[in-house]
């Protein structure tokens, strides 16, 4: 099926079978392979992705149901070479270690804030409950979301 | 992973999806959210061989003072019905449940009606519903009914929804200022709830239902009637499992679960009548 998905603003065009997921779509016909496949099942959210400017598990939606969306990635954040604020507060305050969730991270963060632009640290921490951190790096996570909204 | 092989098509009206599911019958399924469905596919415990998209039938979402009641339309996401102003007002039970529903990412795309007609036992959405003294909404090739929530769930992920009808609207009584509170035991907070309770309580009317205690959404009335007739909280709540077959998981046993549900029950009726 042919679908035409905006992706970090570049319209791209595709002609996938419809039991592709968005996640795969991203990845393989893009190669924008930031974006991690982690659980696979809806829970980790390594596969976050922003649709329609709202954070979304790419793992668990078919292509073909974003076709005529607006997708960003994590590789959509920056501008010029300059890093988006919440990329460059995970920098600052250590919000990673292995890194392998930290896509997903900054995006359901970047959505968290767009909802929630003045979070305490527990609305933080529960506004990340989709999204898990196999080091338990929570802590310097939550401080770069906090630190990101400047209350920090 | 990715799904078994389906054809998918799309339906742009409540009529279209209805036409499409005749005809193709029992091998296809909706795909509203995709939140309940897509895992199953992935996990290849469920195959169908046609999904009819329906998620952009937008003129189902909505959530509208309808006098006595609200109404929801059916593909309303769980984001929309956890920050409605008029929900909060009315049925702020249903609205906070509703927070609970996955998390944010799932709750940006899964649907009020996904979950209901998905009927799974362990989903908040149902549960809370069947407390509130829900109406569904069906249509089918021959028009509409409407399906009380308590005489909804048959069974395991089986409602009384015919393979040809389309939950459109779920229809919420207003709490009228009752109490109300959502209690879910889980281990992390994305979870399915080990045991949940929606409880609401007004004078010597209250709604009380389970989760995750039977093969559907069990409606505590042994609770409500001990309540009606004068008993405390304490007693009220000893009847919890009264109506409900808890089975045995990974999590919990049937006892365990029996008894998570007389405290959280009795947590439930404290906050509601607070």
């Amino acid at each position: 099926m042919k679908i035409k998905i905006t992706v970090n603003g570049t319209d791209t065009q595709g002609d996938v079978e419809p039991r592709t997921l968005l996640v795969n779509y991203v990845r393989e016909h893009l190669g924008l392979t930031a974006t991690n496949i982690g659980c696979d099942t809806s829970s980790c959210g390594a596969c976050t992705v922003h649709l329609n400017g709202e954070s979304v598990k790419s793992c668990t939606i078919l292509a073909v149901q974003a076709d005529g969306t607006s997708v960003t990635t994590v590789e959509g954040l920056a501008t010029n070479g300059v890093m988006h604020p919440m990329q460059e507060a995970f920098m600052q305050n250590h919000g990673l270690q292995c890194g392998y969730c930290t896509p997903g991270m900054v995006m359901a963060a970047i959505s968290l804030l767009n909802e929630n632009a003045n979070p305490t640290e527990q609305e933080v921490r529960i506004g990340l409950e989709g999204n898990l951190c196999r080091c338990t790096g929570y802590h310097n996570i939550v401080q770069s979301v906090l630190a990101c909204a400047g209350k920090k | 992973m990715i799904p078994a092989p389906f054809d998918y098509k799309r339906a742009s009206s409540a009529a279209e999806a209805i036409s499409l599911i005749s005809e193709y019958g029992e091998d296809a399924k909706f795909l509203a959210g995709g939140h309940s469905l897509l895992p199953l596919m992935k996990l290849r415990l469920a195959s169908p061989a046609v999904l009819i998209d329906i998620a952009r039938i937008t003129d189902l979402s909505y959530i509208k003072d309808a006098g006595d009641h609200i109404a929801i339309g059916a593909l309303t996401r769980h984001h929309d019905v956890e920050y409605s102003s008029v929900l909060k007002q009315h049925a702020p039970l249903l609205a906070h449940a509703a927070g609970f529903v996955g998390d944010p990412q799932i709750r940006h795309r899964g649907t009020i009606g996904g979950s209901i007609a998905h009927a799974d036992p362990a989903s908040d959405l149902p549960a809370t519903t069947l407390a509130l003294g829900a109406t569904y909404v069906v249509q089918g090739p021959n028009g509409t009914r409407e399906i009380a929530a308590s005489n909804f769930y048959k069974g395991f992920l089986e409602s009384d929804l015919a393979a040809d009808e389309m939950l459109t609207e779920i229809r919420i009584p207003k709490m009228n200022g009752a109490g109300w509170s959502f209690q879910k035991f889980n281990r992390r907070a994305q979870d399915w709830a080990i045991v949940g309770v929606a409880a609401w309580r007004r004078g010597s009317e209250s709604g009380v239902a389970l989760v995750n205690m039977d093969n559907t959404p069990v409606l505590a009335t042994s609770v409500s009637a001990a309540l009606a007739s004068g008993g405390s909280i304490a007693d009220a709540s000893q009847k919890a499992a009264a109506e409900a077959r808890p089975s045995g998981d990974n999590n919990a046993t049937a006892e365990y679960r029996t008894h998570l549900a007389k405290v959280l029950v009795r947590r439930a009726l404290e906050t509601a009548s607070a």
